[in-house]
């Protein structure tokens, strides 16, 4: 009995081992976990090509302790994404929505797909079209060509 | 019939020929500075910037977003900082600009006080008024992601025009003065 309520008394450690830091935030796991998933999704402004998570810019750096901040004070995912596309517009997501500015590039393959279809289609008709027949004088020709 | 055959063999080259002339257009321009990839459009013009308020340098008054609520005339925000180097390369223009009236308000992005000092001694200081982001927060609320960015601000408060990177001749002539022509 004694055994088992010392070990209920250092339960709460086992929650501290379990914290980590990140650019100066204290976190839980699962928490670090959750803030790297979206910083995953995000574009650094800086270095255009490389996410928040990566990127060793200042400006990637403060984002990340941000969206850590908004995890802790337990911030929905959609609602840190919002704080960072009312900032910087859709370039900031890796993956930007479906929407008049970029149905283009979502429907690029299958335009890309329907052309090249159609090219075959159409390349197709021109192979297969049987060739005119003959004209009596070119029956002639190839008569006498022939013996 | 050979008219189909003939398509079949133009079409991939149209194809070709009208990418290399897009291409072509998009590296002329950007060699010319009229096209930045790297440029984004702000999400802040149409609207008012974030509420902020920041202290100046050495104890020095700085602004808050109720100061330029309503300018009396359109103004320019520029966000710059002592350590980059195209800021510097644009001191001169707005200087320039800063002498045919339109007021500058200025903002020092994560800089210290006596490298602000410094920088605007050695390269001018076009300022109307002066404040200080050294955290870097305030700049993150307007969106700005490098220095230097100068934001047109109208009669109304309300951004109208955004642009990253040095002001130069160009971008002065073609970009900012039929704006501030048409806000006046």
């Amino acid at each position: 009995m004694k055994i088992l309520l010392f070990l209920i008394v250092l339960l709460p450690s086992l929650a501290f081992a379990q914290m980590v830091t990140r650019d100066g935030v204290t976190l839980t796991q699962a928490q670090e976990t959750r803030a790297e998933a979206i910083g995953d999704q995000l574009r650094c402004l800086v270095c255009q090509n490389e996410s928040i998570e990566g990127s060793s810019a200042t400006l990637a750096q403060q984002l990340r302790v941000i969206i850590r901040q908004q995890v802790i004070a337990g911030a929905s995912d959609k609602s840190i994404m919002a704080y960072m596309v009312q900032r910087y517009g859709i370039f900031v997501l890796l993956k930007p929505p479906f929407s008049p500015l970029t149905w283009l590039l979502y429907a690029s393959p299958f335009l890309a797909l329907g052309f090249g279809v159609l090219f075959a289609w159409l390349a197709r008709r021109v192979r297969t079209a049987a060739p005119a027949p003959l004209t009596d004088a070119e029956q002639e020709r190839l008569r006498k060509l022939l013996t | 019939m050979t008219g189909r055959r003939r398509l079949l063999f133009a079409a991939p080259l149209a194809v070709v020929a009208v990418g290399g002339v897009g291409f072509y257009t998009l590296l002329r321009r950007m060699e010319e500075n009229k096209y930045d990839p790297h440029a984004l459009p702000s999400p802040l013009i149409g609207h008012k910037p974030p509420a902020f308020s920041l202290p100046g340098i050495n104890g020095a008054r700085g602004f808050a977003s109720t100061d330029i609520a309503q300018p009396a005339r359109p103004m320019l925000v520029n966000w710059f900082a002592s350590w980059c180097i195209p800021c510097a390369q644009e001191a001169g223009m707005l200087y320039q600009i800063a002498q045919t009236g339109v007021p500058i308000w200025g903002i020092a992005y994560q800089d210290k006080p006596e490298a602000i000092e410094n920088y605007l001694g050695q390269y001018g200081n076009p300022f109307t008024r002066l404040a200080t982001d050294a955290s870097g927060l305030t700049a993150i609320n307007w969106g700005v992601y490098g220095v230097p960015e100068t934001y047109l601000i109208d009669k109304s408060g309300i951004v109208r025009w955004r642009w990253a990177g040095a002001i130069t001749d160009d971008v002065l002539q073609n970009g900012l003065n039929p704006l501030l022509a048409q806000y006046s």
